[in-house]
């Protein structure tokens, strides 16, 4: 059970960052919390109704499922109905819906295609070498934090010399995101509570540089509400001073070169290509592809007929507002489909699907306007 | 898949179809694995039971088992069928007294796995209090079953005169569960996905009659109880409010979960109010009931959770975070699936 004491303490910790927030915050400002897991956890705690009144926080697109183009789930799908792959991504991937009538993975495992859930990369490797007979495909998607996993299933294929095992790759990367959301039309985005698990990685490095060329505050932020409200204070107190820099407030997890074991491996197999985003467009830089000895591991040079997944393809049209949700534009409310036509059983866009997605953190946590 | 062919099942290790043919296989079966499941071991040949039940209203329910894996820390699918059924008649304040069990088993069926289920259906039985009546098996094609389905069938004897049901919760009414929250649900997940979680963490699967009785005769008026099985106590909450438009109340810092399980919830994105229990119960009385009524469901870990209120026409649950904090929560929809990071 959770200690009363240890609670206790952490509540009276979150209480005194809210007085501290409001005590501190002199003028309105809008933040962005960058990761999905962040988003969870305000809503989750309801942390946002201990704001001050004039403190905005609007959702970032760190959600590695939603960002995922349509086209790559259609890919995706289309594989899985061949008789001889093994289709397998993580959980709540399989729940996407593709840009082809809004069908999912798990529709076509109903049909009887092989679609199977991993809750680590390394285990694609297992499969294939257990079905020989078979095509194992792995739908690799994730931001940095998942792309070390990846990049060490692609070393150990090479190594191992596995000829039924490929990758639907689209690992994603964050800064060029954040930038992307500065300079868009309209941005409202004054500071940044950077998410905590990236810069694990990562470390702040690729931070800084936005830093300097956008000149607005960087936090790194950890998932707990106290991490949250730490982010929180340390961000209001630089926009009140007018200052503009990375500052650390996950030091329990985040080193400033990041974990250079996992980033030296994710290196050595990707490189940062231009990628589209779902919802966002083609971001220069967006995307993590693999490097050119590791290509022929791609499900393009498997399966040579794959339909090519066009640059900036149009996302499936409709009610579903999830790309001005997904740059922080709107609330989930504002969609008209939003717990109506739209719920986690027959999600129309990607943020009802994933955990991290926002539409699903505000169903999840009731709230309806 | 014809590349690496699977080991030809062996003669006596595993189920064939024909121990569901209804020859010699059959009953080689039936007498060498089967035959002591039954309280009179004869009356497994007849084709029904003849009951001789105490007079009184009588509750009567079923329920069908699959789990994956068949065999988890602290249960089985075996346990899982006799306590599920047995629960669900204590939950409408009845005795459980007799089960039927039908068994679907799966060709291929490893005969010591099922030797296995079997040991623990009788151990079941005897812990609930219950005794297997009838019951009937049959044998599917390979592929077409996994490994086992189950069924039970219980019949039992109502205790309570006023019935407990969800129409009979009122305002002011109090919510207590009975222990901790989660505990299945992440037992079966941990052997679905092959978390070494140490110490390993078991189901909670038990009877839960005993804490009805005990209940009942300490005089405690239970106007409602739901066994918080399938989406956890989320949806429990959620399937009382609605009826009759009430506001359920629940203070998040009472809700008793054990760290294991809440770290285990953090790891995968699961809500361990969306999990799965097999032995606990949400339990709701009057407010001048609840001292006694917590009396007897804390030295098991049971605790006080909430309150009732007049609500909204579809009714609510609404959750107060320790941090003073409010969200409404909605029962679990899809299925459960891990996050990704």
């Amino acid at each position: 059970m959770d200690g009363p004491v240890a609670l206790t303490a952490e509540v009276a910790a979150v209480r005194e960052l809210a007085d501290e927030l409001a005590a501190i915050s002199r003028r309105p400002w809008t933040l962005m919390e960058v990761c999905g897991g962040q988003t969870h956890a305000i809503v989750r705690w309801g942390l946002d109704q201990l704001l001050p009144p004039g403190l905005r926080l609007i959702h970032g697109p760190g959600c590695p499922v939603c960002v995922t183009p349509a086209a790559t789930i259609d890919a995706a799908r289309a594989l899985a109905r061949r008789p001889e792959v093994i289709l397998c991504s993580y959980g709540d991937m399989l729940r996407v819906p593709g840009g082809e009538a809004g069908g999912d993975l798990l529709g076509v495992r109903a049909e009887g295609g092989d679609v199977r859930l991993l809750t680590s990369p390394l285990e694609a490797l297992a499969l294939a070498r257990r079905h020989p007979d078979r095509q194992v495909v792995f739908l690799a998607v994730g931001f940095e934090t998942t792309a070390p996993a990846t990049a060490l299933l692609v070393r150990q294929a090479m190594a191992s010399g596995v000829s039924n095992l490929s990758l639907l790759a689209a690992h994603v990367r964050v800064p060029p995101a954040m930038a992307a959301i500065l300079t868009a039309e309209g941005n409202q985005v004054q500071g940044f509570l950077a998410a905590g698990h990236v810069c694990a990685v990562m470390g702040t490095t690729e931070l800084e540089q936005l830093v300097d060329r956008h000149r607005v505050p960087v936090v790194v932020s950890g998932f707990e509400p106290l991490d949250l409200m730490r982010g929180l204070v340390a961000c209001v107190r630089q926009l009140e001073r007018g200052e503009a820099r990375v500052a650390n407030a996950y030091g329990r997890v985040v080193r400033q070169p990041g974990n250079p074991a996992a980033r030296g491996l994710l290196e050595s197999v990707f490189e940062p290509v231009d990628r589209p985003w779902r919802g966002f467009g083609t971001i220069p830089g967006g995307g993590l592809g693999l490097r050119a000895p590791f290509r022929g591991l791609e499900a393009g040079a498997r399966f040579s007929d794959l339909p090519e997944a066009p640059a900036g393809a149009p996302e499936p049209a409709g009610v579903c507002i999830s790309g001005a949700i997904l740059q922080g534009r709107a609330r989930p409310m504002d969609c008209p489909a939003f717990g109506a036509t739209c719920t986690p059983e027959h999600p129309l866009g990607a943020p009802m699907v994933s955990s991290e997605g926002a539409c699903a953190a505000y169903h999840r946590y009731g709230r309806r306007g | 898949m014809a590349a690496v062919a699977e080991p030809a099942p062996l003669a006596r290790p595993r189920i064939q179809l024909a121990h569901g043919g209804g020859g010699t296989l059959m009953q080689q079966l039936i007498d060498g694995e089967l035959r002591r499941l039954y309280a009179d071991p004869d009356q497994v040949l007849h084709d029904a039971a003849r009951l001789s039940l105490p007079h009184g209203r009588l509750a009567f329910t079923t329920d069908s088992y699959v789990v994956h894996p068949l065999e988890f820390e602290g249960g089985d699918i075996g346990s899982l069928a006799v306590t599920g059924t047995a629960n669900d008649l204590a939950m409408a304040g009845a005795r459980p007294l007799v089960l039927s069990l039908g068994l679907i088993l799966e060709e291929g069926l490893e005969i010591a796995l099922l030797r296995r289920i079997v040991s623990s259906l009788v151990e079941a039985a005897r812990d609930c209090g219950v005794s297997i009546v009838t019951g009937d098996t049959k044998v599917v094609e390979r592929g077409k079953g996994d490994g086992a389905f189950l069924n039970t069938s219980g019949i039992g004897l109502l205790q309570v005169v006023d019935p407990i049901d969800p129409l009979a919760i009122v305002p002011g009414d109090q919510l207590l569960v009975s222990g901790d929250l989660g505990r299945h649900g992440v037992a079966i997940l941990a052997a679905r996905h092959g978390l070494d979680l140490q110490p390993p963490l078991a189901s909670d699967c038990m009877p839960l009659w005993p804490a009805v009785e005990a209940l009942l005769v300490a005089g405690v008026r239970l106007h409602c109880l739901r066994d918080l099985t399938r989406g956890g106590l989320a949806s429990a909450l959620q399937e009382l409010a609605a009826p009759n438009a009430l506001e359920l109340q629940i203070e998040e810092d009472c809700l008793p979960v054990e760290e294991t399980v809440r770290r285990t919830c953090e790891l995968l994105g699961f809500d361990p109010l969306h999990l799965a229990n097999e032995g606990r119960f949400l339990a709701v009385v009057p407010e001048a009931d609840r001292e006694r009524a917590l009396a007897l469901l804390a030295p098991a870990g049971g605790a006080w959770i909430g309150r009732v209120a007049a609500g909204p026409p579809r009714g609510r649950v609404l959750l107060r975070t320790p941090f003073g904090s409010e969200r409404v929560l909605i029962p679990l929809s899809g299925e459960l699936l891990p996050r990704i990071c």
